[in-house]
């Protein structure tokens, strides 16, 4: 019984989509980081911020609370979880593949490092295709974009601009 | 619940069908949300509450002044790309302000302004918004206003170097909030600081007029340099109880690194002293430069007007 109400709970949480980013689903994003349900039938989600003053924090929580009530469970709570940061390596394939075919490009392989963080002078240079026309023939525009997640490309080829999720 | 209402499903001559046709599901405009809400909050074993508290408030007070002046580029920048990259530095840094003020609100609430019963302004926003010029913690690096493009590139320079140096090890802290905040908050100051040294390099071996008014800039901030590495009471006694970090410690990381911008960009290391404060005391003291209080006027002029406000 309990199993049932949490899948069916986790269904719904993992089909509520992001505010900025309404091609892909809170999951997708891998800003939905845990469901449980407790004997009570209480639902409890956990979110990231995907940056510190992500703006949309309020806005996820108001959509969770908001699908998971009109699902059926009354009682519904969202917890923060700062802890571990989130991540562009959590975005899922079927994420990967909605940002693309919305025309925006997906994120390469987040940054790993031990010890101190390089300072790097040079602009920073990444393996991007066009979302648009798949070419790899394309320019930086601006590292910082409409949110604090993209930077923006220009692509040499078909001539149109897009956006890239910067690798976090 | 929010009342969440849309138009008819089947109006299709509209091109708004579909659409909510009120505010309510917006994040702004309808309630405030806490930015610690289910974390655990505990103090851990052998710290100060009011210390923890204290030395939150710096740390948070350095990100929301700093925001704040960096915010006022916000449609004044040379073009429209780094208008946006300013705004999303004071973004990221409004963000971990609001973080830090949370944390310091949860550990010490005796700290946080009254105000009339019924006010829905959450703690973070009273910390913010009534408080008074004296009980700021921030440097005065932070404060003093904002010059021309080249300034403000030298000023996030020099900040966001010493505080990535300061996040990195303040992400090994045993309060589990500032640990978390911290490792967060290295992401962002790392490409902050990548932003500032490419524009400094670019300003420094760029023309006679961008190169003059870069060299202008650090030499109005230098003195406010060194008062970034001095060790406040508060800040040894959390760095001793393994909640914070002694800044004086950061000195050889910080250096090496700015040494690395200012050499790349050809630009000695300017070797005049440090401002000094009024009978020893500086900004985590609550001492400041004019300016906190003309900034924090315009910043908190709206609250201060509706302590009940609902926005």
């Amino acid at each position: 019984m309990v199993t049932a109400t949490l899948e069916r709970a986790r269904e719904v949480a993992c089909a509520v989509v992001d505010p900025e980013l309404p091609m892909l689903t809170l999951a997708d994003l891998g800003v939905l980081r845990d469901i449980t349900v407790d004997d009570d039938g209480v639902v409890t989600a956990a979110i990231t911020p995907t940056y510190s003053g992500c703006p949309a924090m309020a806005a996820m929580r108001d959509d969770l609370v908001r699908e998971l009530r009109a699902a059926g469970f009354p009682d519904v709570r969202v917890r923060i979880a700062l802890e571990p940061a989130w991540t562009t390596d959590w975005i899922t394939p079927a994420g990967r593949k909605a940002l693309a075919a919305a025309g925006i490009s997906p994120p390469g392989p987040a940054p790993r490092r031990s010890g101190p963080v390089p300072l790097r002078l040079a602009p920073t240079r990444r393996a991007v295709r066009c979302p648009l026309c798949g070419s790899d023939d394309v320019e930086a525009g601006s590292e910082f974009g409409s949110t604090a997640c993209k930077a923006l490309y220009r692509c040499r080829a078909c001539l149109e601009p897009f956006e890239h999720v910067k690798e976090i | 619940m929010p009342d969440v209402r849309t138009h008819e499903p089947d109006d299709h001559d509209n091109a708004y069908a579909g659409l909510l046709v009120n505010d309510v599901h917006w994040a702004f405009g309808t309630d405030f949300e806490d930015p610690l809400a289910g974390v655990d909050a505990t103090v851990p074993d052998g710290v100060e509450p009011a210390a923890l508290a204290t030395y939150c408030l710096m740390l948070g007070d350095d990100a929301l002044v700093m925001s704040q002046r960096i915010a006022e580029w916000c449609s004044n920048a040379p073009d429209l790309e780094e208008d946006i990259a300013l705004s999303n530095i004071a973004l990221d840094l409004l963000g971990q302000a609001r973080l830090l003020l949370a944390r310091a609100a949860a550990a010490d609430g005796a700290q946080v302004p009254a105000l009339p019963d019924g006010s829905p302004v959450p703690d973070e926003d009273r910390l913010a918004y009534f408080r008074d010029v004296a009980q700021f913690r921030n440097v005065r690096l932070a404060e003093v206003p904002n010059g021309d493009f080249a300034q403000t590139v030298t000023r996030i320079l020099l900040f966001s170097t010493w505080r990535l140096a300061l996040f990195e090890e303040l992400s090994r802290s045993r309060d589990a909030v500032l640990a978390a905040v911290a490792a967060k908050g290295v992401k962002e100051l790392t490409y902050h600081r990548d932003f500032a040294g490419r524009w400094f390099l670019t300003l420094a071996r760029g023309t006679a007029d961008s190169r003059r008014r870069l060299l202008a800039g650090l030499d109005e901030l230098w003195p406010l340099w060194a008062e970034l590495f001095e060790t406040h009471d508060v800040e040894r006694a959390a760095s001793g109880a393994g909640v914070g970090v002694d800044p004086a410690g950061l000195t050889a990381d910080v250096d090496a690194v700015l040494d690395q911008v200012l050499a790349a960009s050809g630009v000695d290391r300017p070797d005049h002293g440090p401002l000094g404060g009024a009978h020893g005391r500086r900004g985590r003291d609550g001492h400041h430069t004019g300016a906190l209080g003309s900034l924090l006027e315009e910043m908190q002029v709206v609250a201060r007007a509706h302590p009940r406000g609902q926005w």
